[in-house]
């Protein structure tokens, strides 16, 4: 498999729970090196790595990981990946080092070099002090870094975490974040990470796949599809009336792309050439006062919220 | 100094063969069970009756006295039938929690990440519930078999019975194996050891409680295929070439256990994945 070879690649894959379809004829590569998997919750994230280990059979389509077909080869894969999964999993009845050695073996290592590693790993996780404590006794974020250290500790060449930051408070999203971006940049480890937090995919990745109601919405370098093939302003206004959806249906209409932050300014995606001006004339049109204008850099979140067509 | 900078290296050593992990599992639980101390009493409580029979083999062999105490191929398979109360004991305590306990961790889906099988997996905790059951049945029988030896110091008795050593073997691992595969597959079914637990006894009390009211009710007892330990019971009796307790035919008996463990497999096959679908 040479270097510049996509780690992942799916072909027309379908995946189903009886009636419920997750992933809908998904079409995608995920490049070597860091790769985010964003999406809102729902948007088949999780099946898609669960379909990748051979944990869910797909109706339809083929996968390869690595190079290796994941129906013909499912163990070949997993000895050369590690699997952070989204929810609490821990083996019962072990303390840190126990477990994570014992995942090393479970994966074919030596049981010295497993022995080994997971001190190691544990160290580099940051519960080395702890590494003698029962598993069941460790708060959530250290669950999530013990995780990971499992998931490494056979030193597999792509890992897939799912949602690695969940339930950790700030200092600690911080420090996962850091070890995620340090394995994908510094350590030569590709993986793939998938979570709804657009801030944590931009910080630790080089490629995203977005992905929404089981198809992907848009994929591609980050730097890339944050390029402006348009412009993105940031606009308050206030209109006659407390009801801003006809501004908001005129600017649509004109083919621009509002959508909302948290503050009570809309970020607005202008494509092609046009510019404020444009803005000003569609207000003056709907007699709103436009309070605030402002050119803004293009956001990963601004290709989610366009790709996903949120508001 | 951010935590990263304390390295990650590449491993670059050897690796196990694929195939083995269910060795790793194996061993790791049964390390697991030695730690506790209760199963460890369990286990010493459970060679009393081996050393009792010890004794009775060393007096009859060298008391002229205690010549009545001489030990007989019956004797063999009373010794399993007395060893069953802690077969029981041992499934519940070590096998309860063999796959119940990982549910309730969210451990299948670590294990299947790994490059095992499902069927690794399974073997792996069945090898953990086969060792000690075995170490309670087919062990301590062949070991008095070989005390046998020791004290009367010849081979008569193990030449005129030469059926004896297949026997005990046959029947302790049937036996093992399948109270093995009914506990797994119980196992399976929750997330919690103690309910396992309960329910396992429970099946066993109610299909031997069932039995005897049928008995009661027929006048016979050709429907002891529908409890465990009597078709075991039944089994056993037919391998040691002894008179058969019930009127049911022993290959009915055979019939219903295989039937049992087909069943504890097809259960397993649906419970143990690496994903579980609510639907």
């Amino acid at each position: 498999m040479a270097e510049s070879d996509p780690v992942v690649t799916l072909d027309n894959v379908t995946v189903a729970y009886g009636k419920s379809v997750a992933l809908r004829e998904v079409t995608a590569s995920f490049a070597a090196g860091a790769v985010g998997l964003l999406g809102p919750n729902g948007a088949g994230k999780s099946t898609m790595i669960k379909s990748l280990l051979g944990f869910v059979a797909p109706a339809t389509g083929r996968m390869r990981v690595l190079g290796l077909d994941v129906a013909a080869s499912p163990l070949d894969i997993r000895a050369r990946v590690g699997y952070m999964p989204e929810s609490d999993a821990h083996i019962p009845g072990m303390n840190a080092v126990s477990f994570v050695a014992y995942c090393g073996e479970l994966a074919g290592l030596p049981r010295v070099d497993a022995m080994q590693r997971a001190h190691e790993m544990l160290f580099y996780v940051g519960l080395g002090e702890e590494r003698y404590r029962n598993v069941e006794t460790y708060s959530t974020g250290m669950k999530q870094r013990i995780k990971l250290a499992q998931a490494l500790v056979h030193d597999p060449d792509l890992l897939f975490l799912d949602e690695p930051t969940n339930g950790m408070d700030p200092k600690g999203r911080d420090e996962m974040l850091e070890l995620v971006r340090d394995l994908g940049h510094n350590k030569g480890v590709n993986l793939i990470l998938s979570s709804h937090l657009l801030p944590d995919v931009e910080y630790t990745c080089d490629h995203v796949v977005v992905m929404d109601k089981g198809r992907v919405a848009v994929h591609g370098p980050i730097d890339g599809l944050k390029q402006p093939r348009g412009r993105v302003f940031e606009l308050r206004v206030k209109t006659r009336t407390a009801d801003i959806e006809p501004f908001l249906e005129r600017l649509r209409a004109a083919g621009l792309d509002p959508h909302a932050t948290d503050e009570d300014v809309m970020r607005v995606f202008v494509p092609g050439e046009a510019g404020a001006r444009e803005l000003f004339a569609l207000a003056a049109a709907e007699h709103a006062q436009v309070r605030h204008l402002r050119p803004s850099v293009p956001t990963l979140e601004d290709v989610f919220a366009h790709a996903v067509g949120e508001e | 100094m951010p935590i990263h900078d304390q390295g990650y290296r590449r491993y670059l050593g050897g690796r196990a063969p694929r195939g083995r992990a269910w060795v790793v599992i194996a061993s790791a639980g049964v390390r697991t069970l030695l730690g506790k101390r209760a199963f460890l009493g369990l286990l010493l409580i459970s060679w009393l009756p081996f050393f009792v029979r010890a004794v009775q083999i060393y007096a009859a062999a060298n008391l002229p006295q205690a010549a009545f105490l001489a030990p007989t191929p019956l004797m063999f398979r009373q010794f399993l039938e007395q060893q069953e109360i802690f077969v029981f004991f041992i499934t519940v305590f070590a096998g309860a929690g063999l796959i119940a306990n990982d549910r309730r961790a969210n451990a299948l889906q670590i294990y299947l990440s790994k490059p095992l099988t499902r069927a690794e997996y399974v073997f792996g905790k069945l090898a953990i519930l086969t060792t000690f059951l075995l170490l309670v049945t087919w062990v301590p029988a062949f070991v008095l078999l070989v005390v046998q030896v020791a004290f009367a110091g010849n081979f008569t008795f193990f030449v005129s019975n030469i059926y004896l050593f297949p026997a005990i073997t046959v029947f302790a691992f049937l036996q093992v194996v399948t109270v093995g595969a009914a506990m797994l597959a119980l196992s399976s079914l929750s997330n919690s050891a103690r309910y396992v637990g309960i329910l396992y006894a429970a099946l066993l009390f109610f299909s031997q409680a069932l039995f005897r009211v049928l008995q009661f009710v027929t006048g016979n007892t050709s429907l002891s295929w529908i409890s465990l330990p009597f078709d075991l019971s039944q089994l056993g009796d037919a391998i040691f070439r002894l008179p058969l307790r019930y009127d049911t035919p022993w290959v009915l008996s055979l019939v219903a256990i295989v039937a049992l463990v087909v069943a504890a497999g097809l259960v397993l096959e649906r419970r143990v994945r690496g994903i579980e679908v609510v639907a």
